[in-house]
């Protein structure tokens, strides 16, 4: 019986569609102190129909990620390494207008503050049409203003509300307007940077809620990045833990929170307030220091100076790199910690 | 002196806060009266000395305008604000000045908190020259070098002569920190001191708040908007909507028992960082209304799942709720007269 569910677990791993592979890419920003790398050497991958959670903190990258896979990192920063496959295809070496129809019609982005997305002078109704219409010019006006319709109402907001300016809409009726977006445009991944972060906590989880039930609806494949622990954990199939511009940690979303291998993933854990614990049963771990600046970082593993289990010989010397540890069989636990990647001890 | 602990050191009473809305040429011409945005309304407390008080809520609640009533920094439309047995409103402006020594704040942004163009030592030393609590600078710079020290900026000298665009977030905090206490004040208004700070920062900065309300003697009026921290740090807790308070208690019964259905919707809102973890209840639709135009008898009433036609026309009053609790909550079904119109099985006495 063991057997057979390790098996199907398999199967199910080798059979999942793969669509975008991520290798190698780093991300340069000149300042007047220096160069620095908002991102280094990031690897890794996202299936179709998953939603990966990206944690970190402010610093750690995960927006310029966010960016760069829109290839929307404005000078004084540029893409200074790597690859970006998405369907197969190397984003990076595509043409103005091939990137034009990335952006949008392919990947979508939803940021924290929808105004800042939505045209102040446009009516919904256009935004919505004009999406539509952009890269389906076949479909007219009446038709795309059809599809506007259903889908508001599909995201809980009355059609006659398509008439409205951006700003007569609450936080979390823009925020749903910016699903809506994706939706027509049938995006194949959605950015969604900190798409809660904005709004109360009752629309937050309004809003989780409908993402939940639109993600199984229409098979969404939605790259989450949140510094909010919580939220990624509602959501999330799969968690990516980000620190100072590296990936550290990543596997399935029970596994980061439930058996974290990186002591920053762990410590991460052990520091946000829990709040369906008593209070008398919860001690906050208190990380020592603050996240590195990115113009001098540590050398070895950037977090070894705020680690607890920091070994002399190894950590601050060598680079440990994002390694598949065998924990538990039918999970893909990469983590980037000599603490679990076997290593000779150097001289 | 020791009569003095026979009142709570902050009390407000039936404290109502209004702010007029703007309005055009036109508009004033129209003979209609002024528009007001009912920012705070009816609301009364009190914060017993060492106390941890919660304010929460969402934004539009009116917690932040409670929490500056609070110390003065607004002066309420009605009610009165009673700090240590005496209504701030019958101070004279030096006088008041004189008791802002005892209540100091902590906002959300650190650095909007400070003066760009002081150094740490003479933005935290700033409020003892205007105190005249010390007189030479020499005796400043000693008491702001502790108080750096107190707050985890060691060593002291280091950080003395620094700019806050120089260092960074949580330790900007820890300044703000400093300033606050270098007063030795009784109490401190935190408005969401950790909201700005990085994640694996915000825990460290609890336990060192902490830490200095038993290392000072401090009482504080913590506001947050995130309902997990403030049952890590609070003792009692009171959640407002819409201006008002809807429901008040130690955070044990109103975290374990609530009373009144948006507490229930808001801590069930609450994200849990477990995968594991599946919602309780589910969440009411719609937002938080304008506070210009407040639904009319209770407040959460068109958003309410349980919602009766009195809940529309009677505005309800705090009342203890049944199930032996000590919290207090404004609901007519829940803990006011007609609680036989509760069409959800009373949840009490469930052990």
């Amino acid at each position: 019986m063991a057997n057979l569910v390790q098996e199907t677990a398999l199967t199910q791993h080798t059979t999942r569609d793969l669509l975008l592979q991520v290798r190698d890419l780093t991300v340069t920003y000149q300042t007047r102190n220096g160069s620095l790398n908002a991102i280094e050497h990031l690897n890794f991958d996202m299936y179709r129909g998953e939603v990966l959670g990206l944690v970190g903190e402010s610093g750690s990258g995960k927006s310029t990620l966010g960016k760069a896979l829109l290839r929307m990192i404005l000078p004084p920063g540029s893409i200074s390494a790597g690859q970006i496959l998405f369907d197969g295809k190397n984003i990076l070496q595509f043409s103005a207008e091939q990137m034009r129809d990335i952006r949008g019609r392919q990947i979508s982005m939803i940021f924290q503050d929808p105004m800042t997305s939505l045209n102040p002078v446009q009516r919904l109704d256009d935004h919505i049409i004009e999406a539509i219409r952009v890269h389906e010019p076949q479909v007219s006006r009446q038709e795309a203003l059809k599809r506007a319709q259903e889908l508001v109402s599909r995201l809980g907001i009355e059609p006659r509300r398509l008439n409205d300016y951006p700003h007569q809409l609450s936080g979390g009726m823009r925020q749903r307007i910016m699903i809506g977006l994706a939706l027509a445009l049938k995006a194949k991944l959605i950015i969604a940077d900190e798409p809660t972060t904005s709004l109360d906590v009752i629309v937050e989880a309004q809003f989780l809620d409908l993402l939940r039930e639109l993600k199984d609806e229409y098979g969404l494949t939605i790259l989450l990045i949140s510094h909010n622990i919580g939220i990624v954990a509602e959501l999330a199939d799969r968690v990516a833990v980000m620190y100072a511009g590296q990936i550290v940690e990543v596997s399935d979303s029970d596994q980061v929170f439930h058996n974290p291998l990186h002591p920053y993933t762990d410590g991460l854990m052990k520091s946000i307030p829990n709040i369906s614990l008593e209070a008398e049963h919860q001690t906050l771990y208190r990380m020592e220091g603050s996240p590195p600046n990115l113009i001098n970082p540590p050398s070895g593993c950037r977090f070894n100076p705020r680690c607890p289990h920091m070994m002399p010989e190894i950590c601050p010397i060598k680079v440990p790199p994002l390694t598949l540890i065998p924990t538990q069989p039918s999970s893909e636990h990469q983590a980037a910690c000599w603490l679990h990647i076997p290593h000779d001890k150097p001289e | 002196m020791a009569e003095q602990s026979e009142y709570p050191l902050v009390e407000l009473r039936n404290v109502t806060k209004h702010f007029p809305v703007a309005r055009g040429f036109m508009e004033s011409l129209s003979g209609q009266p002024p528009k007001v945005v009912h920012a705070v309304e009816d609301v009364s407390f009190q914060i017993q000395r060492g106390e941890v008080f919660g304010l929460a809520g969402e934004s539009g609640s009116g917690k932040t305008t409670t929490g500056r009533l609070a110390i003065h920094l607004l002066k309420p439309t009605s009610g009165e604000v009673i700090f240590n047995g005496i209504n701030l409103e019958t101070l004279s402006e030096s006088d008041m000045r004189r008791m802002r020594r005892q209540m100091q704040a902590i906002f959300q942004d650190p650095f909007a908190s400070m003066n760009p163009r002081m150094t740490l030592g003479e933005g935290i030393g700033h409020g003892l020259k205007i105190q005249k609590l010390e007189n030479s600078a020499a005796a400043i710079e000693q008491r702001v070098k502790e108080i750096l020290d107190h707050v985890g900026l060691t060593p002291a000298e280091a950080y003395y002569n620094r700019y806050p665009h120089q260092i960074s977030g949580g330790q900007r905090q820890r300044a703000v920190i400093a300033r606050a206490l270098v007063l030795h004040p009784d109490f401190i208004m935190a408005d969401e001191p950790i909201a700005m700070a990085d994640v694996s920062v915000r825990s460290v900065l609890l336990d060192l708040m902490i830490r200095l309300k038993q290392e000072f003697n401090l009482t504080y009026l913590f506001i947050t908007h995130d309902l997990a921290t403030a049952k890590y740090i609070c003792d009692r807790i009171a959640i407002m909507y819409l201006g008002k308070i809807v429901e008040i208690g130690t955070i044990h019964d109103v975290y374990q028992n609530p009373q009144h259905p948006y507490t229930e919707a808001l801590l069930a809102a609450v994200p849990v960082p477990d995968p594991r973890h599946k919602r309780a209840k589910p969440i009411p639709a719609g937002e938080i209304p304008n506070p210009i135009n407040p639904p009319s008898g209770c407040r959460f009433h068109p958003r309410c799942p349980i919602a009766q036609e009195v809940c529309k026309h009677e505005v309800p009053q705090l009342r203890l709720a049944p199930t032996g609790g000590d919290n207090l909550a404004a609901c007519h079904l829940r803990t006011g007269d007609y609680q036989q119109l509760d069409p959800t099985v009373p949840t009490a006495f469930h052990i």
